[in-house]
């Protein structure tokens, strides 16, 4: 089960978005890592929906 | 206009280091221009472009270091001229090595970072839904604490989810706890055998530092958003919540939190819970207790009662030591009531809650309307109640400072104060008030000094009238706060702390249904 | 729908089997595809006289008197305006040409062959530093050099080239690779590497010592001049890969010191372009500032196109500052642009990356899809003509050229 998995495993977050977060799992000894996001396509609507075509989402 | 420099025999650099220097030199203050050169015949031409050749460079060879400086009079040069010196041994000294390679999405980061389990999503809602899925699709749990995720993005992950038997904690989620790490909004507590499944942030940080505070500890605290207990999202992520409790070895009591849940959510984590054999508690906050019994669950009417009961079940006392104990701190409560509101005017009549926790400023009304009758606010559990202004008090009033109207463009008010400072202020100048009543809710992402920001506030609120206040703090001794300063900073500035919102919102009941203290 | 990632593996694939070799070199009129006598070649994506930026006038000028067919600047600006003289880009003949790139039908260049595909790609020789044609200067003693390289240099170099039975490009990059290049704004160690093949060459078949001399040291007093040989290199790699139905690679960027434009593999020979900035960060040699400085410009963004130039940068410590920080910046630098690739030239290594492959295969899907552009480690030229190179920095291509190309593909093949 995988909840049951991630239970009994040792916890490592990929955050995205707010920093603090990533800050508050470090402070307390857990595995952190960063994702330097930006928005896909600029933010930009038309394009994003043809890539989303493209990709078959 | 001034140009002064000096030559450094033998020393070398190189030409990225120079200009490097130079551009960071032409911003000394009094600089106009800086240049930094090796003396080759092509860069002693370009001096002599820009009237910086001095004499003493003309014989300058290529192994030979120019410092130019231009500035506005003969101080600034020489001045300028030192400090651009400066600037170059300093640059000889930088040897840290700058942070690790940050990946760029979801899939680099799981490439860096193999063993990942759990992804934590607070992007824009416009994004969120793309992220999510990315994260679903790797096989990783994730929380999603954006709000304003389109309506159809949010079932859709959900619904993957459920199928995937993976974790979906949101959106609009505030706080989860997993495996002992605070993620979102969350407290530090103790690790034990109460997995709790909650529907509300605050609700769930109430629950799980009481329950940490009276000796008891958590081994799962899932959050699932407030949205998901919904009839369109039918409690997708609470229920794929519940039966991880269900079947964790290390959880033993079960206690679950949330608003009324719609009627066929109800029915399906009844049916969940029909091979469930771990006792279990539920805080459905205003819900009818003869419902939750029927679908299996012990009732809890507060956060409070929520986390006590679980604490006994967890340490095996018995129900009828629990209800004793009960009985003797209520007595208490009563008591300090009465002392308390001798100190009132007879014109101080109205509660004002002004409120950073949502699920708080819910709790506080559902207890309070048995007790004091209607209360104004801009999420009132009658809607013939709602505040015209939610900037204006009227009569009794609960305010959710984290509704959208005050937090366009702002920080959360769990992190920002100012707006509730100001208020606090404005409540306490109405002589009609009786009771200022104030949540602080401490633990990881939330502001770190609410004890320097708030407690001056609430001294100048005691000197501008005579309000009572009434602080509730929720955090543990674990939290980055230090709780202990916290609530002996606020209790010398004059206010009346608890550390239980259910306690102190009837605490503010009793003092109201008794103003003169008789 | 088209499988697009089965066509970018083929793009990929072709792009790294290249067997790029200068194998010659001729006069443009006769050997580059398509020139013609009143043509003038430039860089970047096609562009008119009257929107041309200030270098690009300038070599178009110099390149007129050069010709002989004006006398004067203003002789040339006239016959430039008339309509009587064809501009095209460098690209669209097989050719490549940094900053203003401007081929004349006098022109010698230089001619790659890629045998594992049997194209070739032709460019200029590197004219040095400062007062240049490519940075706009037409002054007399621009154009007498001009005159020197055509007459001395070109035949000099082309019997050495030939006498060695031609020179393998891609073992020069690569070890330069390992020199601290990254083969668009650092050249010295493939600069140093070509003299160390060609001199002995041209010892053997040139008799004038006074012109073996001048040769030798025109090209040691030009770290750049492999660069014009590494664009050739990185362009006869790269046009096979065109034209491979469903691929979203990039296979050119070039710009013009107007516009910036991009050509994808799927999409034929479509120009998507975008105005051309002037590089955000950037270190300015002394006495000059960003209000000197031309938009970018160049079809030089060819490197990073097939994976060198700023996509190598982790391999070139000593213009690392170039990124604003230390050797670390500019490895993570280099692992950024992992993501927006399809993979690896194991030809071509980072040593700092325990010599993994460059990122190479520029995927348009994954630009848009991560927001993440693709980076350009670029020489600034000066706004006015002839002034020469004032600065060089690190610029991101523009956004917009690669939302059209999705807007244009998703049209095309969804």
């Amino acid at each position: 089960m995988k909840t049951l998995d991630l239970f009994t495993s040792e916890l490592k977050v990929i955050n995205v978005g707010l920093t603090s977060f990533k800050e508050s799992l470090e402070q307390e000894g857990f595995k952190v890592i960063q994702v330097d996001w930006r928005p896909p396509a600029g933010g930009d609507e038309e394009v994003m929906e043809a890539l989303r075509k493209l990709m078959g989402k | 206009m001034v140009a002064k420099g000096v030559i450094k025999k033998g020393e070398y650099f190189d030409s990225v280091t120079l200009m490097l220097v130079a551009r960071d030199a032409s911003k000394i203050d009094g600089v106009i221009d800086a240049t930094i050169v090796m003396g080759t015949a092509q860069n002693k031409s370009i001096l002599e472009m820009s009237e910086m050749l001095l004499d003493e460079f003309r014989n300058a060879s290529d192994n030979d270091l120019i410092i130019a400086v231009k500035a506005k009079n003969e101080a600034a040069a020489v001045s300028g001229l030192k400090s651009t010196q400066d600037l170059l041994e300093r640059s000889r000294q930088k040897t840290t090595d700058s942070s690790e390679y940050m990946p760029k999405s979801i899939e680099s980061a799981f490439k860096v970072l193999p063993g990942a389990n759990m992804v934590i999503i607070s992007v824009a809602g416009k994004y969120a839904a793309e992220e999510a899925m990315k994260a679903l699709q790797h096989d990783l749990h994730v929380m999603i604490f954006s709000d304003n995720v389109p309506k159809d993005k949010t079932l859709e992950i959900k619904k993957l989810g459920r199928e995937k038997g993976l974790l979906v904690m949101g959106p609009d989620c505030g706080t989860a706890i997993i495996n002992g790490a605070p993620l979102g909004f969350a407290n530090v507590v103790n690790r034990g055998d109460i997995g709790i499944v909650s529907a509300a942030g605050t609700g769930l940080q109430e629950v799980s530092s009481i329950i940490s505070n009276e000796g008891g500890g958590i081994s799962q605290g899932i959050g699932t958003g407030g949205i998901d207990m919904k009839k369109d999202f039918g409690g997708l992520s609470f229920l794929t919540g519940l039966e991880a409790l269900i079947a964790d070895p290390q959880t033993k009591i079960i206690t679950l939190i949330s608003k009324p849940p719609h009627p066929e959510v109800l029915e399906r984590i009844g049916e969940v819970l029909k091979t469930n054999k771990k006792p279990v508690v539920a805080a459905f906050l205003g819900a009818d207790p003869a419902l939750v019994k029927s679908i299996g669950a012990i009732p809890a009417s507060s956060l409070e009662e929520a986390a006590l009961l679980s604490v006994s079940l967890s340490k095996d006392v018995s129900m009828e030591q629990f209800n004793k104990e009960i009985k003797e701190s209520e007595n208490k409560l009563k008591e300090l009531a009465k002392g308390l509101a001798k100190q009132l005017q007879p014109e101080q009549k109205y509660l004002r809650g002004l409120f950073q926790g949502g699920t708080l400023a819910y709790e506080t009304q559902v207890i309070l309307k048995d007790m004091i009758g209607e209360i104004n606010s801009n999420v009132p559990l009658d809607p013939t109640l709602k505040l015209a202004d939610s900037w204006r008090s009227v009569g009794h009033t609960v305010v959710d400072l984290g509704e959208d109207e005050f937090t366009v463009g702002r920080p959360h008010p769990q992190i920002d104060f100012s707006l509730r400072n100001k208020r606090i202020l404005e409540e306490a100048r109405d002589k009609s008030v009786a009771i200022i009543y104030l949540d602080v809710v401490i633990g990881h992402g939330t502001n770190l000094n609410p004890g320097e920001e708030l407690a001056p506030v609430i001294s100048e609120a005691r000197n501008a009238g005579n309000a009572l206040i009434i602080v509730t703090v929720t955090g543990t001794d674990r939290d980055p706060q230090n709780k202990h300063k916290i609530v002996k900073m606020y209790k010398d500035a004059g206010a009346i702390v608890l550390e239980r919102n259910a306690s102190a919102s009837r605490l503010a009941g009793y003092i109201l249904q008794n103003p003169r203290g008789n | 729908m088209v499988d697009m990632d089965k066509a970018n593996k083929e793009a990929l694939r072709r792009l790294v089997s290249a067997t790029p070799k200068l194998v010659g070199m001729g006069k443009a009129i006769d050997v580059v595809p398509g020139m013609k006598k009143n043509m003038l070649l430039h860089s970047g994506p096609p562009v008119t006289w009257d929107r041309m930026c200030g270098p690009m006038k300038g070599g178009v000028i110099a390149a007129l008197i050069y010709e002989g067919m004006a006398h004067t600047k203003e002789e040339a600006e006239t016959l430039a305006a008339s309509g009587q003289i064809e501009f095209s880009p460098c690209h669209h003949h097989q050719a490549v040409g940094p900053m203003a790139g401007i081929v004349s039908p006098s022109m010698p260049v230089y001619i790659i062959e890629n045998a594992a595909f049997g194209n070739k790609s032709y460019a200029t020789m590197n004219e040095g530093l400062g007062k240049v044609l490519r940075m706009g200067a037409y002054s007399p003693d621009v154009i007498e050099r001009l005159k020197w390289m055509e007459e001395v240099l070109y035949p000099t170099l082309d019997r050495a080239i030939r006498f060695l039975d031609g020179m393998d490009m891609k073992s020069i990059i690569a070890q330069a690779l390992h020199m601290g290049d990254e083969l668009h704004n650092r050249n010295r160690g493939a600069t140093s590497l070509f003299y160390r093949a060609i001199a002995p060459a041209i010892v053997r078949t040139t008799s004038d010592p006074l012109v073996i001399e001048k040769v030798l040291r025109f090209i040691d007093g030009n770290d750049h001049t492999f660069l014009n040989l590494s664009m050739a290199t990185a362009k006869a790699s790269l046009d096979p890969a065109r034209n491979i139905e469903g691929s979203t690679m990039v296979v050119c960027m070039a710009r013009n010191g107007t516009d910036f434009g991009i050509q994808v593999s799927g999409l034929g020979d479509e120009w998507f372009t975008a105005p051309a900035e002037v590089p955000p960060n950037a270190l300015y040699f002394a006495g000059f500032t960003k209000d000197d400085a031309n938009p970018d410009i160049g079809d030089s963004s060819i490197m990073e196109t097939a994976g060198l130039g700023g996509f190598a940068i982790g391999a070139a410590p000593a213009i690392v500052q170039f990124t604003g920080g230390t050797p670390k910046d500019a490895l993570n630098k280099t692992l950024s642009m992992y993501e927006i690739t399809i993979g690896e030239n194991t030809a071509y290594q980072v040593p700092y990356l325990n010599f993994r492959g460059t990122p190479t295969g520029i995927d348009v899907r994954l630009v848009v899809e991560k927001g993440l552009l693709p980076f350009i480690d670029t020489g600034i030229a000066h706004k006015n003509p002839g002034v020469g190179q004032v600065g060089a920095g690190l610029v991101d291509a523009p956004m917009e050229v690669f939302k059209k190309a999705i807007i244009a593909f998703s049209k095309k093949y969804a």
